[in-house]
């Protein structure tokens, strides 16, 4: 393994630097404290100031801390907050397409079920807020292991069990359905967590383009399915409700 | 939880085709339109917020002129989002903030003053007067209404009191009184030119000048509050066609439906049977019981009030019970005491304990409301100990809005005898999973989200559409609820009547802190 990168190890100096009792420092200053030849300093502070990390303030020159650190503190999106940016939707998936409605995040090595809208017809549902579904057969769990390189890591260590003879569960045939999820931009579960049902799912993404949930329908597989394939009917609909989400988290498009 | 965004609904896939209803939400802080398909579901949305007045302490007003704009501008908006024209929606129906008070020239159209909103407090001293040495109460068996500064008459009479002039112009004819329901359909229906003069029983139950059992003005109240009967509109069911939008791109569309806020959610829910109840969670919560056709009298600090009349039917009537702090409690949490920094997080740092370790919170902010009514009493954190930590007191916080549920339903029961088969909820908080749990626990009820969330919208619609046959009967109305989700109580009863008693002492500890009213 090679040894630490030393521009690295400098620039995060630096930032502790300007972290710390000052915190806004001119060039000279923060070459003193560090020890550094002015020209370093100065190539290090502009580097951290063109990726946002560090200011320069217009009039005196000091430098300090830039907005871009808070964002990167402030990234972590609380699951309730996006259960409430997604009700709406959620609810309005669940009348067009007639189907229940899942959202799921990474959690313990499984998909945490953070929101679920029964189907909109009368019969008795149970609440399933709180239930940790596979990373491995889901939709929910494709989606993510196939957006986010955390739970693709997850995925790939679990021990990968059949629920039912049309799971995949060999490695190889699992990095196939994950790339075939990125290509088109869903996944599908076609009785391979739950006889008789299926489901169908989408990314969920923040501001920041990451992958923070899945959206997905599940029903029974002669409601999901025609000769064998999802009705395109309802991926489109999954997919705008994963879009319409995005974009109240503050999501564009491009 | 009020931060919930419902705004961007407009983009909402349009695979419904028309015919369409249109309703008009004229609430405190906005304005919105809403056209909702044959199902009920939403197609387009507009909405626009209005100036809140500020004069004095305690004083709040609007400006009717610059709603009635905001009102113009949404129906338009609305309408041209959803890609469609006036022939294509059979009905247009309003719903409102109740009890806010305008008065206008009725040759002019021009409000002689600003509005005055329900939660002014300018009239608490006209009120004590007109209570005499009966009190609150005076007018309760006619009205249903304790004599308060929320409700409209008192406010009419304040402004024929203030305004130069203005009492001989009224008596003369040359001035209307309306609630929000009525300057709006007066305006939308030619206004000046033709515009039609109407308010419906539910907005007349909040003036404290409507007789319950009559459903008319009463005229020994208007002659004991010294108001003109020439000011006040014509009291009509809350669906029935009362003129033609003269006006905005729904020109030519029936206005066919008026219903205050509460009372549009209590029908949006479609609670059409006795016994049927609904609880809006928002910054204060609202919970309607449907009583029927019986006007129950209540006793335990409940308001007797029209639920809705649907045309030339018997009246439905409801039993009002409001909660003031529950959404602005999490505000607190997050502004005041910057513990969360999203409302919704306050279910995370919530769910981070068991328990709420022992600590109880009254929110008694400005007193005790439902079932209490102590003005004394000043909020409580009870049962502090070294071992409370900030997730118990995010705890107590849900559990506070819940407590508060479990005593307004108490009085309903114990007012109505009728018991609660389960709670229909709707409102921002209802996002908030491990509150709606507790309120199922709490209550021993089952507690029901449905799946359209603009409830209050949707009543108003309903109430349109039902009045131009749109849809035939409130049967047809039901078969459009959709269950969304179903919290059933999963709690030990020996361990909520312990925590009950515990809220209780903690509720007990509140009263009598400020020493004397005033």
């Amino acid at each position: 393994m090679p040894g630490p990168i030393q521009s690295l190890t400098r620039a995060a100096a630096v930032l502790r630097l300007l972290a710390g009792g000052e915190r806004r420092l001119g060039l000279s200053e923060v070459a003193a404290s560090l020890g550094l030849a002015k020209g370093t300093a100065h190539g290090i502070l502009r580097t951290l100031q063109q990726e946002g990390f560090v200011e320069q303030d217009t009039v005196s020159g000091k430098y300090q801390l830039g907005a871009e650190l808070l964002r990167l503190g402030n990234s972590y999106l609380d699951v309730h907050e996006l259960r409430a940016r997604a009700l709406v939707w959620a609810d309005d998936l669940a009348r067009a397409s007639g189907e229940s409605v899942y959202i799921g995040v990474l959690h313990h090595k499984g998909v945490l079920i953070v929101h679920h809208v029964f189907r909109p017809d009368d019969s008795r549902q149970v609440l399933e807020v709180g239930a940790m579904h596979p990373l491995h057969s889901t939709a929910l769990g494709k989606v993510l292991s196939a957006f986010d390189p955390v739970a693709h890591n997850e995925a790939m260590d679990v021990e990968r069990t059949a629920f039912t003879h049309r799971t995949v569960v060999e490695a190889d045939a699992f990095e196939k359905v994950l790339e075939d999820t990125r290509s088109r931009g869903w996944a599908s579960d076609m009785e391979e967590t739950w006889e008789g049902l299926a489901s169908v799912a989408a990314p969920i993404h923040d501001r920041r383009r990451m992958p923070v949930g899945a959206v997905g329908l599940t029903g029974a597989v002669e409601r999901v399915c025609e000769e064998g394939e999802v009705r395109s009917r309802l991926v489109a609909s999954v997919r705008d409700a994963a879009r319409s989400i995005s974009r109240d988290l503050g999501s564009s498009p491009f | 939880m009020t931060d919930v965004n419902t705004t961007d609904a407009n983009t909402t896939d349009a695979h419904s085709s028309g015919p369409f209803i249109a309703a008009i939400d004229q609430g405190t802080t906005s304005s919105r339109c809403i056209v909702f398909d044959r199902d009920g579901r939403i197609v387009s949305v507009d909405q626009q917020e209005h100036a809140q007045i500020f004069p004095k302490p305690g004083w709040v007003e609007h400006d009717a002129s610059e709603i009635w704009t905001r009102v113009q501008s949404v129906v338009d908006g609305a309408i041209s989002k959803a890609n469609i024209t006036a022939d294509d929606i059979k009905a247009i129906g309003i719903t409102n903030q109740r009890e806010t008070t305008v008065l206008w020239d009725k040759a002019t159209g021009e409000p002689v003053h600003n509005a005055i909103v329900w939660q002014d407090t300018r009239t608490d001293a006209l009120c004590r007067e007109f209570g005499r040495n009966v009190g609150q109460d005076r007018f309760r068996r006619e009205t249903g209404l304790p004599l308060a500064s929320y409700f409209a008459g008192p406010k009419i009479r304040w402004l024929l009191d203030n305004v130069e002039g203005l009492r001989e112009r009224a008596e003369r004819g040359e001035i209307l009184f309306g609630t929000m329901d009525s300057w709006v359909i007066w305006n939308l229906t030619g206004g000046p030119d033709g515009g039609v003069h109407v308010t419906d029983v539910t907005n007349a139950s909040r003036t404290l000048l409507m007789n319950l059992h009559t459903l008319d003005w009463d005229d020994k109240i208007l002659a004991s509050l010294d108001i003109p009967k020439q000011l006040l509109p014509q009291i009509r069911s809350s669906a029935e066609v009362y003129g033609t939008a003269a006006c905005t791109l729904a020109a030519g569309v029936p206005v066919a439906s008026a219903l205050g806020d509460q009372q549009a959610a209590l029908f949006g829910q479609t609670c059409f049977s006795e016994g049927e109840a609904k609880s809006t969670y928002g910054t204060g919560t609202f919970i309607l019981l449907n009583t029927g056709g019986q006007i129950v009298n209540s006793y335990s600090g409940l308001i007797t009030t029209v639920g809705y009349r649907i045309g030339d039917q018997a009246p439905v009537y409801a039993l009002e019970g409001s909660i003031a702090v529950t959404g602005s409690l999490v505000q607190w949490m997050r502004d005041q005491m910057g513990l969360i920094k999203s409302a919704a997080e306050i279910e995370t740092l919530a769910s981070s304990v068991e328990d709420n370790g022992g600590a109880y919170f009254v929110p008694a902010f400005s007193g005790l409301f439902a079932p209490y009514w102590r003005s004394d009493a000043r909020g409580v954190i009870a049962g502090l100990t070294r071992y409370v930590t900030k997730g118990h007191l995010a705890r107590a916080v849900l559990e506070a809005t819940a407590w508060q549920t479990r005593e307004v339903v108490d009085a309903m029961q114990k007012d109505s005898g009728v018991e609660l088969a389960a709670v229909k909820v709707d409102g921002g908080m209802t996002s908030n999973n491990l509150l709606m749990q507790t309120v199922a626990d709490f209550v021993d009820a089952p507690v029901v989200r449905p799946m359209v969330a603009e409830t209050t919208c949707l009543g108003a619609a309903y109430a349109a559409g039902l009045a131009v046959g749109f849809w035939p009967d409130t049967e047809a109305l039901r078969a459009n609820w959709r269950r969304a989700a179903e919290w059933t109580p999963d709690m030990d009863a020996a361990a909520r009547d312990r925590e009950y008693k515990n809220w209780l002492k903690a509720v007990e500890r509140t009263m009598g802190w400020l020493d004397e009213e005033n």
